[in-house]
């Protein structure tokens, strides 16, 4: 007997497709680090997140917030493809009348607060968690952190914190693709031993492969592995990640795609696909 | 009206307590203000948190805990809830209209001696640029209560600026309060007073009383709540009177009489003389009151204003 094969890959390739389309419309999008958190997003929105896409607003719902606002463009695929509102809508991004701005706004079904200025995540997801624990509630609250992102102090207030306050239904998800708009996060104002600095704040942290479903179901199963203990997952991950063209290069930051890069990029997504299947 | 009542934010701090205990969806959220741990967080343990030293996480949380369905209470000064944590209550908060209501002390020169980084003459302006935002400044222990009891249902964010010690009773008979309408301290038709926070209510009703030796009859209007500013009755002094004085604990730009200015000049022109502070960072080092006299902030500015005012109706009716 065979494993059944895994779904996510194929949701994953029509997410990355959905963030190459909105970033050949006229605005362009962030597109390398859309792309690098896409695995984390499609696998949260396929298994873990306890939501209810007819009912955005469900108060038992887990939350989630995208700290790194301006991976919209993958947020909005992801959330088409789980059925919030439909996937055509994501190609009206940035458009007058649109409700899908460059970075996501409250209005958007199924985005809890919107994001954009980086370093608020963190502790909205904390409040969040704090008023499940207090109330005895079941949600929890997942952000999406990205590296680069967290040269913000209020991050740091927010990873002090919550360890003090017990929150072992907070999980934060640092999407680690080493860049930032300049260059390599570690050529400008280093993060390592970032683990490390997570942990001796009281978190528990897991370094996991950001693009290996297998790997991240694990990780993400496990949670939370010490009572009263916030989780914190590293994922490496490669900005652009899926197409060849924008793998790993800080240039991937922001680019709005002409008609022959988008060809090129689509050409590129597909011989990927067909050597990971 | 010279009797000292209790401290604003000590009775802040009980009608929070006595609200809380009957509504567990208020939470007292804290930033090591003091006092508060060994009071509210003793007593309700479960509706109590302290941030620590970290104004920005305090938004944050506040606005996590509001949106969960909690009333949080964010505790901290003035200055530091809408500098440093400027963009958290800005774009968290507001923003989201979530109902977190920051309490804030040491609002205007009422941290004295503690010097300018503890002031806050600028709090009114930031505050008043944030839609969805309802900005109070009660004038007294007991509109202090009211407000704090009114904000608790209120359906968006609130931002309640008290000072840091006692001050003078402003009201000494029960009153209806309401969000939003002024208060009519004095009736007058010649000249019209508007203040709001304490001390400055203080300075028109002292003005009050030193026009009236003089037979100028001066309204007074304790517009406590600033933000949205009582618009019918700002146009009300505009056509009844010959003109408005504002006084604030606060810079004149942006603040009450910004808001005064903004209504009458859509609405109902009139002349309005604003009595706060000029544009400077204030280093002296004084307690609030004389601090106040520095920034000019006085009765004596205020009456010379209204006579100033009468003499300008004076001149045009005498014109016509």
């Amino acid at each position: 007997m065979t494993a059944a094969p895994d779904p996510l890959p194929a949701v994953a390739a029509r997410v990355r497709r959905t963030v190459l389309d909105i970033a050949a419309t006229e605005h362009g999008t962030h597109v390398g680090g859309s792309l690098s958190a896409v695995d984390l997003l499609v696998l949260l929105y396929a298994e873990v997140l306890r939501v209810r896409p007819e009912e955005p607003d469900w108060p038992d719902r887990d939350w989630f917030v995208l700290s790194k606002g301006h991976a919209s463009a993958a947020l909005y695929a992801v959330l088409a493809e789980r059925g919030y509102f439909p996937p055509e809508e994501c190609l009206t991004y940035g458009r007058p009348g649109s409700r899908l701005a460059g970075h996501p706004l409250a209005k958007v079904p199924g985005v809890d607060f919107p994001t954009g200025s980086l370093g608020h995540g963190l502790s909205l997801a904390t409040g969040v968690a704090l008023a499940a624990k207090r109330t005895n509630r079941p949600a929890r609250a997942f952000v999406l952190l990205g590296d680069g992102e967290l040269q913000e102090g209020s991050n740091w207030e927010a990873i002090m914190s919550a360890p003090a306050f017990g929150l072992d239904n907070l999980v934060a998800i640092v999407d680690r693709n080493h860049w930032q708009i300049t260059g390599r996060t570690e050529d400008r104002i280093p993060l390592e031993p970032l683990a490390e600095r997570w942990r001796s704040f009281g978190w528990t942290c897991e370094e996991v492969d950001g693009h290996d479903f297998g790997a991240l179901r694990e990780a993400i199963a496990g949670v939370p592995r010490m009572t009263a203990r916030p989780t914190v997952l590293i994922a490496r991950t490669v900005k652009g990640r899926g197409v060849p063209i924008f793998e790993d290069r800080g240039r991937s930051h922001y680019v709005r795609l002409t008609p022959a890069l988008y060809q090129r990029a689509l050409a590129g997504l597909r011989s990927r696909e067909r050597e990971t299947s | 009206m010279t009797t000292t009542a209790p401290a604003t934010r000590d009775v802040y701090r009980r009608t929070l307590l006595d609200l809380a205990r009957r509504d567990p969806r208020i939470f007292c959220v804290d930033s090591d203000m003091g006092g508060l741990e060994d009071t509210f967080g003793a007593e309700l343990p479960g509706q109590y948190v302290n941030v620590g030293i970290a104004e920005a996480n305090l938004m944050g949380v506040c606005a996590g805990l509001a949106a969960a369905g909690l009333i949080p209470f964010a505790n901290t000064m003035s200055g530091f809830a809408l500098w440093r944590a400027g963009e958290q209550l800005r774009s968290d908060i507001a923003a989201n209209n979530l109902p977190v209501r920051v309490v804030v002390t040491h609002a205007g020169l009422s941290a004295g001696h503690y010097g300018p980084s503890h002031h806050a003459l600028d709090d009114l302006a930031v505050a008043r640029t944030l839609p969805n935002l309802t900005l109070v400044a009660p004038a007294d222990a007991v509109e202090t209560e009211h407000a704090v009891r009114a904000a608790v249902d209120h359906p968006g964010p609130v931002f309640i600026r008290l000072g840091r010690v006692a001050t003078p009773a402003v009201h000494s008979r029960p009153y209806r309060f309401e969000l939003g309408v002024a208060v009519e301290l004095a009736t007058g038709d010649d000249v019209a007073i508007i203040a709001a926070a304490p001390r400055p209510v203080g300075v028109a009703l002292a003005a009050r009383d030193e026009l009236a030796r003089a037979g100028v009859a001066a309204r007074v209007l304790n517009m406590h709540t600033v933000k949205p500013v009582d618009r019918a009755a700002v146009v009300r002094a505009a056509r009844q009177t010959a003109g408005i004085v504002t006084v604030e604990d606060h810079l004149t730009t942006g603040g009450l009489g910004g808001a005064v200015c903004e209504v009458v000049c859509a609405e109902q022109p009139c002349r309005v003389t604003r009595i706060g502070a000029a544009e400077s960072y204030l280093d002296a080092v004084a307690d609030e009151e004389t601090l106040l006299a520095v920034a000019g902030i006085t009765v004596e500015r205020v009456t010379e204003a209204a006579r100033e005012l009468l003499g300008h109706r004076a001149r045009s009716v005498a014109l016509r």
